[in-house]
């Protein structure tokens, strides 16, 4: 496709997608809007790899624009950088889509939800199709309402979403304002709202430096940057399932598109600006995989490990900027491919993964580690579907996340600080950053994998799953999303030769070549990396030991035993085994300063013998620290605030009307000055 | 010249295989005869592996197929690191560098699967182990990236091979305060990774202190095999990089038969006498307490990032 006829194909596939769950009747209600939508996130991937390949077309829609206000029209042209973020959000949205067909349930299949679903993903297409501030703003609070409404689905059943919602409303705000602000600073420079004319002004001095400063805020908010990653722990895991999927894998990533948009529309800055992101990444990454790794709520984790992904990306942006001003381009560049990379594999492997939580959810009810156990026997589709993706997440060979961290490493060891002493301590500590973000986040994923899917059943209801309350077994459109995504994390690792290459044009960066059948490699700094040679090392090694494991098992067949060791003890209760908060304890007494927990622990003894011990409690409980001490104090200041202004306000009419006229008066004299 | 390579491979695994498990022999020998015991003598894990390998494995009611797989996916991964990692020769394949952020990848599949198994038994000891393995994973992973970091700058390359081959050519790279800082840092996060003194005891069993053992505790026949022979791999690829790193002479540049000789001869005398050397001094230190071994790790940390800015500063 070409012109703007996939443009056009999409604005169309909208309209049904967003009609359908009204016109339908209740019982094909999911099938048809879930398949509408999805049909809209594949229209979206198809605009987004014409616009890759440079044929995205433009598309002005005849939206009523005062002339005098100096606004360009309204228009949709994606670039080929924004057709890699309409892939991606179209490929999440759809799998996320066709997953909910199965998934979504009572408020979240309602009329509203999946006309509210169809909204959400045109607006997340839209945004990277946006050519000009006014269109991108109103994709942007498109994407923002129709998530809220999304978030807000299960209100009536769990009173903590409304406070999610909240949360996530007013930071969503926060973030729409500052980037009106910083595209007000930099429209204003330009004289023009058309993305091609600020970035033909090339803001350069203090105003580039406060839109910077105003665009990243904003858009970090919503990509979950600390400290404006608050809301992602809350409304990620109060939202359905596959909701969440959308917006961790896809619309947390149009933040990151935002960032990029900000560094295109602006000349190159000082200094600080690298650092800035890298600092910002380093500690969004830092801070969320101590988060994820010690939380048991397994959609909090996954939220958790969002804003540690988002950061890593922004680390690897951080480098390509403060390397490239450096004048290392070549070391830029591939930093710049890391973070689109990173960006491609974290929407895949998380889509796996919150798939992968709604289908635990969905058939035990328990989203709860603690309570979970032995569901590899029940549900292996999900087993499978979230340890591929979990080894994603772990950068563990051959996945998406291996190739991008190791492209990311490669971006960190060839920077020459030789010449600038910031870079010089910066790089090895944004290294050590990656490499313990890398190492929490395995501790993480295999606490979460293995305590929710090995050992014995830690609950009733995991015990016995498909029998939870209001559940039902698993639909053939659940699976179906769950195997694509899982391949996909694996797939995309694979083509890890194709895929550097083509996102490496979409940005406009060289340095990037294919080499063996699917290998990539980086001439310019001399590595490459080829997943077939590593995969024929492998089964040159594994297929001789699978053969002599096989002579061997014919020989001495394994036996079955009720008892093996079980430490010479009858195994009595589940509750003897590790939890996820217990896995998690030494992590705890590690860095207990930043996660600062609560913990209770009371020692019972029976009557009259203090050296026996009858009941031990205890009980823990974490909280976000920079919630805590950084959010909460500005909530309790306004909540003074409001209550002062009551003051004022005691319900007398005559005292409001006394207000009216002294407020006239003053209008009277301010007018006769 | 690929085929030269592919032999050179070949031989690295065999020539660990052969190895691992006299190593393992020696360093045990060595700590009993000081300890004033007669010892089994050097050749006693070899005749265990092959015991435990003639063995029936056991299966638990409710366990998984991570029963089998994590097994095996311990001895293809430290299999794959020794085929990896310069050993006795330089050269690598055209496609397949001896990558230091590939290699480093390939241990973590076997130290997942340690871990995957530690919590797939199902009782106390097997999560515990699981979870302290699993920290101390996490933790070492900086130290071990920003030390070869430190040693890659010179050579400017993050191919071990290549790093081992400027140091052998340049005697004066070995002995800068960079270089040295970086082979003592790596040196500790070895022992740590690997599961020697000071952080876990490889002599323990039942006790709540152990690591290692306590995630296999549940595992027995040739499963039990596979997980000893795949740790005791990861020791000798890990300790074999840290001896090339820190003296690379005798290694072989050329996949000639004459060099891979020497370059076999050099890496066995090289191998075995750091395990000679580590199980000596273990006889005189005592296992930290866990939550001390953050700090352990903590200062090899700083030790690697001062080799890495003293490598960009000073030189």
């Amino acid at each position: 496709m070409s012109g703007p006829g996939a443009l056009l194909a999409v604005l169309a596939l909208a309209g049904v997608a967003i009609a359908v769950p009204w016109l339908t009747p209740d019982r094909l209600r999911s099938p048809l809007s879930g398949g509408a939508s999805a049909l809209l996130g594949l229209g979206g991937v198809a605009a987004g790899v014409a616009a890759m390949g440079g044929a995205g077309g433009v598309l002005t829609l005849p939206l009523v624009v005062p002339a005098t206000a100096g606004l360009d029209p309204v228009t949709l042209a994606p670039t080929p950088l924004g057709g890699v973020f309409l892939v991606v959000a179209g490929g999440v949205g759809a799998l996320a889509a066709f997953f909910g067909i199965g998934y979504a349930h009572g408020p979240a299949a309602s009329r509203t939800a999946w006309s509210a679903y169809a909204a959400f993903l045109l607006g997340m297409l839209l945004v990277p199709a946006a050519a000009d501030v006014l269109s991108f703003l109103l994709a942007w609070e498109l994407m923002a309402v129709a998530s809220t409404v999304l978030v807000l689905a299960d209100h009536a059943v769990r009173p903590t979403v409304r406070s999610a919602t909240l949360w996530y409303a007013v930071m969503t705000h926060l973030s729409f304002l500052l980037l009106l602000a910083g595209f007000a600073v930099l429209a204003a420079g330009a004289g023009g709202t058309a993305f091609e004319r600020i970035a033909a002004a090339q803001a350069s001095g203090p105003a580039a430096s406060v839109a910077f400063v105003l665009l990243v805020l904003g858009f970090g908010t919503k990509a979950g940057l600390v400290p404006l990653h608050v809301w992602l722990p809350r409304a990620h895991p109060e939202a359905p399932s596959h909701v969440s999927a959308a917006m961790s894998a896809a619309m947390v990533k149009m933040g990151v598109y935002g960032i990029l948009l900000t560094l295109g529309l602006l000349a190159p800055g000082p200094q600080w600006w690298g650092f800035g992101l890298l600092v910002l990444g380093c500690a969004s990454a830092l801070y969320g995989v101590l988060q994820a790794a010690v939380n048991s709520d397994l959609k909090r984790l996954l939220a958790y490990s969002t804003s540690e992904n988002v950061g890593l990306i922004v680390t690897a942006l951080g480098v390509g900027v403060l390397l490239g001003d450096a004048g290392q381009r070549r070391v830029a560049e591939v930093a710049i491919v890391a973070a689109l990379l990173l960006v491609v594999s974290h929407a895949a492997f998380k889509t796996a993964l919150f798939l992968g939580a709604g289908s635990i959810l969905h058939v035990t009810g328990e989203r709860d580690l603690d309570r979970l156990g032995g569901l590899v026997h029940t549900h292996p589709f999900t087993a499978i579907s979230f340890g591929l993706g979990a080894m994603g997440a772990t950068a563990l060979p051959i996945t998406s996340g291996f190739v991008a961290e190791w492209v990311l490493l490669q971006a960190l060891v060839h920077g020459d600080g030789r010449a600038d002493r910031l870079i010089a301590v910066t790089l090895p500590l944004a290294m050590g950053v990656v490499a313990l973000t890398v190492g929490l986040g395995l501790l993480t994923f295999v606490k979460a994998w293995a305590i929710a899917f090995l050992a014995r059943p830690r609950s009733e209801r995991a015990a016995n799953p498909d029998h939870a309350q209001g559940s039902h077994d698993h639909s053939i459109t659940m699976i179906a999303g769950l195997v694509v995504s899982g391949a996909l994390v694996v797939a995309l690792g694979f083509a890890a030769g194709p895929l550097s290459v083509e996102l490496a044009r979409a940005a406009g960066v060289g340095g990037v070549e294919r080499v063996g059948l699917l290998g990539v490699a980086f001439p310019a700094v001399g590595v490459l990396l080829e997943p077939a040679a590593l995969t024929l090392l492998a089964l040159a090694i594994a297929v001789p030991f699978a053969a002599y494991n096989a002579v061997l098992r014919v020989r001495r067949p394994r036996r079955d035993t009720e008892l093996p060791w079980g430490c010479g003890g009858v195994r009595t209760s589940p509750r003897m085994e590790y939890t996820a908060t217990s896995y998690a304890e030494p992590l705890v007494r590690i860095f207990g300063a930043s996660l600062d927990p609560t913990r209770q622990l009371t020692v019972e003894h029976p009557e009259g013998n203090p050296l026996l011990v009858s009941r031990v409690t205890f009980s823990q409980r974490l909280v976000d620290v920079i919630e805590q001490r950084a959010y909460l104090p500005v909530k309790r200041a306004v909540l003074r605030l409001g209550d002062a202004a009551r003051l004022v306000q005691n319900g007398s009419i005559h005292r409001y009307l006394a207000f009216s006229f002294v407020a006239l008066l003053l209008v009277l004299a301010v007018v006769s000055l | 010249m690929n085929a030269a390579v592919l032999a050179v491979l070949a031989a690295q695994v065999v020539v660990a295989l052969a190895l691992t498990p006299l190593l393992i022999g020696v360093m045990r020998q060595v700590r009993t005869r000081l300890e004033g015991r007669a010892g089994p003598g050097v050749w006693q894990p070899w005749r265990d592996t092959v015991k435990l390998l003639a063995k029936e494995p056991l299966r638990a009611a409710g366990s998984s197929w991570v029963l089998w797989l994590a097994p095996a996916a311990l001895v293809v991964s430290s299999v794959m690191v020794v085929a990896l990692i310069p050993l006795i020769a330089t050269p690598a394949l055209p496609l397949l560098p001896a990558d230091l952020f590939v290699v480093v990848s390939v241990l973590l599949v076997g130290t997942v699967a340690l871990a995957l198994l530690g919590l797939e038994s199902g009782t106390a000891f097997g999560g515990m182990g699981s979870s302290r393995h699993m920290m101390i994973a996490a933790l070492v992973e900086p130290t071990v990236l920003i030390a070869v970091y430190a040693l890659s700058i010179p050579a400017a390359t993050s191919s071990l091979g290549t790093i081992i081959a400027s140091r052998l050519t340049d005697v004066t790279a070995v002995m800068t305060p960079a270089g040295l800082l970086a082979i003592v840092a790596l040196f500790v996060v070895v022992l740590a990774e690997c599961g020697r003194l000071p952080v876990d005891n490889p002599a323990t069993h039942l006790e709540l202190t152990m690591v290692h053992e306590a995630m296999i505790l549940e595992s027995g026949g040739r499963d039990l095999a596979w997980l000893e022979l795949g740790s005791w791999l990861r020791l000798t690829a890990l300790l074999g990089l840290v001896v090339n790193l820190a003296a690379p002479w005798g290694i072989a540049t050329e996949p000639t038969p004459a060099g891979l000789a020497v370059g076999v001869a050099a890496f066995s005398v090289k191998l075995l006498a750091a395990g000679a050397g580590i199980a000596a001094a273990e006889v005189f230190l005592a296992k930290l307490r866990l939550f001390r071994v953050p700090e352990l790790l903590a200062g090899s940390f700083v030790l690697a990032f001062l080799a890495v800015t003293a490598s960009y500063l000073v030189a």
